[in-house]
């Protein structure tokens, strides 16, 4: 599976929707992501992925990592794992 | 229904070992938040805390107490001897089997837990001090307290997350208000900075990585601290007649639960403690004069919680001072409200306000006057303390000048 994939199928299972739902410009507020949700979610891509994500759930819109979509996260995660591999 | 004060404080946290080292370091401000030192700190990402220095456990207790004492214990006594003292109360007969002990503390033995996890699961020992039970479970510093004082009378332990102390006090006040114990010994204290207490913390990803600034635009987590505050809660006519000094008079208060959402504060929660705990006092809200914030320096608490205020005080709400001294201790979590009502009493007694300090810039969302920086004199009759949980606790107490 691609990075793509995995961390599609880590959101769907987050928003408990069929990978299929989950596009990749969607927000995670589309998805019925609350902040929770979401510190879970990128616990789950840290776990999936051995990576780091520099995330602070008190600005999530201050971090260095960009949540605004399924594609924005997909491209941190995939520059995070190039750097931390 | 009896009128209650306070006869007695004590405490021990990172401001200071005494409730007078506190009052200096919050009159001038200081903030006792640092490099945290514990074995493993290295493989934290949250590297600063407030916590408690210089504090020596040889000389204060014996080698039988050391094997029985985790630090909330050890740091429970120190803050009750220092209270009990002040109040010159001393248990026998009656008084003594009347009298009790509730405390408030959300993880008790936390680094009793996290030593002993430490040696079966990555020493691989088969076997554990034989203590470990009773020097982990969380009413063992309320049951060391009546051990120690003579305490006989309803003694138990109160464990609301972060309004643990409030609730614990508020229970104290109830019972002695309604006259069924003529003292209660009441308080809380926490002790969670150890690799375990803070790699939890971590994991909700709330923590500042460099300081706790709450009402602060660009503020971003709290900040944990430790320690202990204990009170001496007597019916008001009892000390009046034994000539004690007393600090205030603690008022009224009240509990809600948001019933909401886990970990996400709510305005409604927050707000229908203060008008509770105004009501049950009998108090006007203009009379309030300052106001101790939960004021956690997370994004949701500070914003929600000076909404709440917005509500509950109306155009009072500009008039009044509302600071955080979390800025300066850290989040003492179940001991918090007990370290911090330490403020609203120098506000009554000594005409203080205790600031917010590393205060940078304002939040619109927080426009009230919480003190930024700098302590400042004020004439306050009336004070609240406000703690609200995650489980959606809350409880404020309301104290005044008597």
């Amino acid at each position: 599976m691609s990075i793509r994939d995995k961390v599609i199928a880590i959101i769907a299972e987050q928003a408990v929707l069929d990978p299929s739902d989950v596009t990749l410009d969607s927000t995670l507020d589309d998805l019925g992501i609350d902040s929770l949700g979401l510190v879970e979610s990128i616990f789950a891509i840290e776990e999936e992925f051995d990576i780091s994500i520099p995330f602070n759930a008190n600005a999530p819109s201050q971090n260095d990592f960009d949540i605004s979509s399924v594609a924005a996260i997909i491209a941190g995660i995939e520059k995070l794992a190039k750097a931390q591999a | 229904m009896k009128r209650v004060v306070i006869t007695g404080a004590g405490t021990i946290n990172a401001l200071g070992h005494s409730v007078a080292e506190t009052h200096e370091a919050m009159r001038e401000g200081r903030c006792g938040i640092g490099l945290l030192e514990f074995r493993d700190v290295d493989r934290l990402s949250i590297k600063i805390g407030g916590q408690v220095r210089g504090f020596e456990v040889e000389g204060r207790f014996n080698r039988q107490q050391m094997a029985l004492y985790d630090r909330f214990t050890q740091f429970t006594l120190i803050a009750a001897k220092e209270a009990i003292a002040q109040s010159g109360i001393e248990f026998s007969g009656e008084l003594s089997a009347r009298s009790g002990v509730v405390l408030g503390t959300a993880g008790g033995g936390v680094s009793t837990w996290d030593d002993n996890y430490r040696s079966v699961y990555e020493d691989g020992k088969n076997r554990v001090h034989p203590f470990v039970v009773p020097k982990l479970m969380n009413n063992a510093a309320a049951s060391h307290v009546s051990m120690e004082h003579n305490l006989k009378g309803p003694t138990f332990t109160v464990s609301t997350a972060c309004a643990s102390s409030n609730h614990a006090m508020a229970q104290a006040f109830a019972m002695v208000r309604s006259g069924m114990a003529p003292v209660m010994i009441t308080g809380g204290s926490e002790s969670m900075l150890c690799f375990g207490g803070v790699k939890a913390w971590e994991g909700l990803r709330v923590m500042s990585k460099d300081a706790c600034r709450p009402f602060s635009l660009g503020r971003n987590g709290m900040v944990q601290g430790e320690g202990a505050g204990v009170f001496v809660f007597e019916e008001y006519e009892r000390a009046r007649a034994r000539g004690a000094e007393i600090l205030c008079e603690v008022a009224g208060f009240a509990m809600s639960s948001d019933a909401a959402d886990i970990v996400m504060p709510s305005k409604q929660g927050a707000a229908r403690a203060m008008s509770g705990a105004l009501a049950d006092a009998g108090l006007n809200a203009d009379q309030v004069g300052y106001i101790n914030a939960h004021g956690t320096g997370t994004t949701a608490n500070d914003k929600t919680e000076c909404a709440a205020v917005a509500d509950v005080f109306g155009p009072h709400a500009d008039n009044l001072m509302i600071s955080s001294t979390k800025s300066m201790h850290g989040h003492l979590i179940g001991g918090t409200g007990a370290v911090e009502l330490l403020a609203c009493i120098m506000a009554l007694r000594d005409g203080i306000i205790a600031p917010t300090i590393g205060y940078e810039e304002p939040d619109p969302e927080c426009a009230l006057d919480v003190v930024p920086n700098e302590a400042r004199e004020a004439d306050v009759s009336v004070a609240l303390s406000n703690a609200f949980a995650f489980g959606g606790l809350n409880a404020v107490l309301a104290v005044r000048k008597v």
